[in-house]
């Protein structure tokens, strides 16, 4: 395979459409995610922002448009060649995902299971090693139903964080999270990109949290980004959308 | 639900079969799952497969001791039972009781991994969810339900020879007499052969529904009954062409 050439996007997303049914969710999506930053994906609930988000890793396939990571094209593959595209990308559920059935330990550990030949001593190790990352201790034993919802977020971070991918996509990582809660996976998902280089996309509609964490930031509003910048430009400059939405202002109905 | 949906829905069924039937011949083979697996479709199933075929057995020589009294049946019982339990009774009940109760549990297990992004994270992290999951269902099912079935015919045998001994006053090896007079290993084959399309039927559609559930607790529930209603017929509809079939080629 020919070496695909190095630029300065991790992420290349050209003419992303998807519809479901007759609801047309992307309507056109323009954008690069640069390596090393922190991308917010803003927009109000239903706007198709996780949609968005699950083309990067191929969990949806795009009705037309493509996805690109690394140079290598992610659209239009089968599961079995995005296997190794996947293992280069961690992914944060809204829910975390945990499996019901493994102990937090083997969750971590589980894909290390899969896809290294660590002994079962380094295993052991990397997942103490990740639980720390994420400022967990003493859980390993304990099932996923008896974590709290942040504990949970938390172990499920030090799972996707197993197999030090290069780019982690968040879904929502603060739903559902007190503030304080919240704050601490804020802190987490900054570190994380900081300190490791993990190129990170999140997607929300926490602006507290958007502030916190995003080097730029995209508005998602009806099919298309009607914003992609830094905070600044977003503040001096952005559309009236992402103005009401910031401020939380109620919809005042949109000229069509 | 219109046409198009219908025959692309049979469609994904199809692939879902293929993909697994696949799987099942690829490294890694997880025998630790496998076995698991077998004791929680096999093993927990023994209690329901044969409360199911022994009291099957026994109303067969019921009735048919009582229904037919003037030709002296009852000196056939042994034949008429173990004909129509290793033939017919068997595989089919047992697919269906046993069916029900396992390809329910898949569907509820997986629907609810699916509603809760736990499929979604096995594909995130590059697992194949139907290797990883349905696979070892398969492959459980395709050695329980025929292991089950020769259970519950024995188990069913015996049944009608309680009501043979107990009601009818034959004896007890006057019945066995004729049961293993009559009995030929082709009437093993074509039942037992049944169970195997009968496992497959089941499990992949079990695993089909529990894999594109949608809407949360209600999906699960929705999807888990339309398991059993559809793994039911497609039992039967199934057997009666699978039994014409073997008529035909033997």
């Amino acid at each position: 395979m020919s070496e695909p050439p190095v630029t300065d996007a991790l992420f290349e997303i050209r003419g992303l459409h998807k519809s479901y049914g007759d609801r047309r969710i992307l309507d056109g999506i323009d954008f690069d995610v640069r390596r090393g930053e922190c991308l917010v994906i803003l927009g109000r609930s239903g706007t198709g922002k996780s949609v968005t988000l699950r083309q990067l890793n191929g969990l949806e396939v795009p009705d037309a448009g493509q996805v690109r990571f690394d140079g290598l094209l992610v659209s239009g593959l089968s599961e079995q060649e995005l296997f190794p595209i996947r293992r280069r990308i961690g992914m944060l559920f809204q829910g975390g995902a945990l499996f019901d059935s493994l102990d937090i330990f083997d969750n971590v550990a589980f894909p290390l299971r899969e896809h290294t030949a660590l002994s079962e001593p380094e295993i052991e190790d990397t997942v103490r090693a990740k639980l720390a990352l994420v400022g967990l201790e003493g859980v390993e034993e304990k099932m996923p139903p008896d974590l709290s919802g942040g504990m949970k977020k938390r172990a499920a971070l030090a799972r996707s964080l197993a197999l030090d991918p290069e780019a982690m996509l968040f879904d929502e990582p603060t739903t559902g999270l007190d503030p304080i809660t919240s704050a601490t996976i804020g802190r987490l998902i900054r570190s994380i990109q900081e300190h490791l280089g993990v190129t990170s996309v999140v997607v929300t509609h926490d602006v507290a949290l958007a502030r916190r964490i995003g080097d730029r930031l995209a508005f998602l509003d009806d099919g298309r980004f009607v914003f992609l910048g830094d905070w600044q430009e977003a503040d001096a400059s952005g559309p009236r959308q992402l103005e009401d939405f910031l401020e939380g202002r109620e919809e005042v109905a949109h000229a069509a | 639900m219109n046409l198009r949906q219908k025959v692309e829905e049979a469609g994904s069924l199809g692939i879902l079969a293929a993909r697994a039937f696949r799987a099942m011949f690829t490294r890694p083979f997880e025998v630790g799952t496998w076995f698991a697996q077998m004791e929680q479709i096999g093993v927990r199933s023994l209690g329901v497969a044969g409360i199911t075929t022994v009291f099957t057995g026994m109303v067969l020589a019921l009735q048919t001791a009582y229904s037919l009294p003037a030709i002296g049946v009852k000196y056939y019982l042994g034949t008429v039972v173990s004909k129509s339990l290793v033939r017919e009774l068997g595989p089919v009940l047992t697919a269906l009781i046993v069916g029900g109760r396992i390809g329910a549990g898949m569907t509820a297990e997986l629907g609810t991994m699916k509603v809760t992004e736990q499929i979604d994270a096995l594909r995130a992290m590059a697992v194949d969810p139907v290797k990883k999951l349905v696979v070892p269902k398969l492959v459980a099912t395709l050695i329980m339900l025929p292991a089950l079935t020769i259970l519950g015919d024995a188990l069913g045998i015996l049944g009608g020879l309680l009501v043979a001994v107990l009601q009818l006053g034959l004896a007890p090896s006057f019945y066995l007499n004729d049961v293993f007079g009559s009995l030929t290993l082709a009437d093993v084959f074509s039942g037992v052969g049944k169970t195997f399309f009968f496992a497959y039927f089941i499990t992949i559609i079990a695993c089909y529904n529990g894999l594109h559930c949608e809407g949360g607790a209600d999906g699960v529930g929705r999807a888990t009954t339309n398991t059993v209603v559809l793994s039911s017929i497609l039992v039967l509809v199934s057997d009666t062409l699978l039994t014409k079939l073997f008529y035909l080629l033997t």
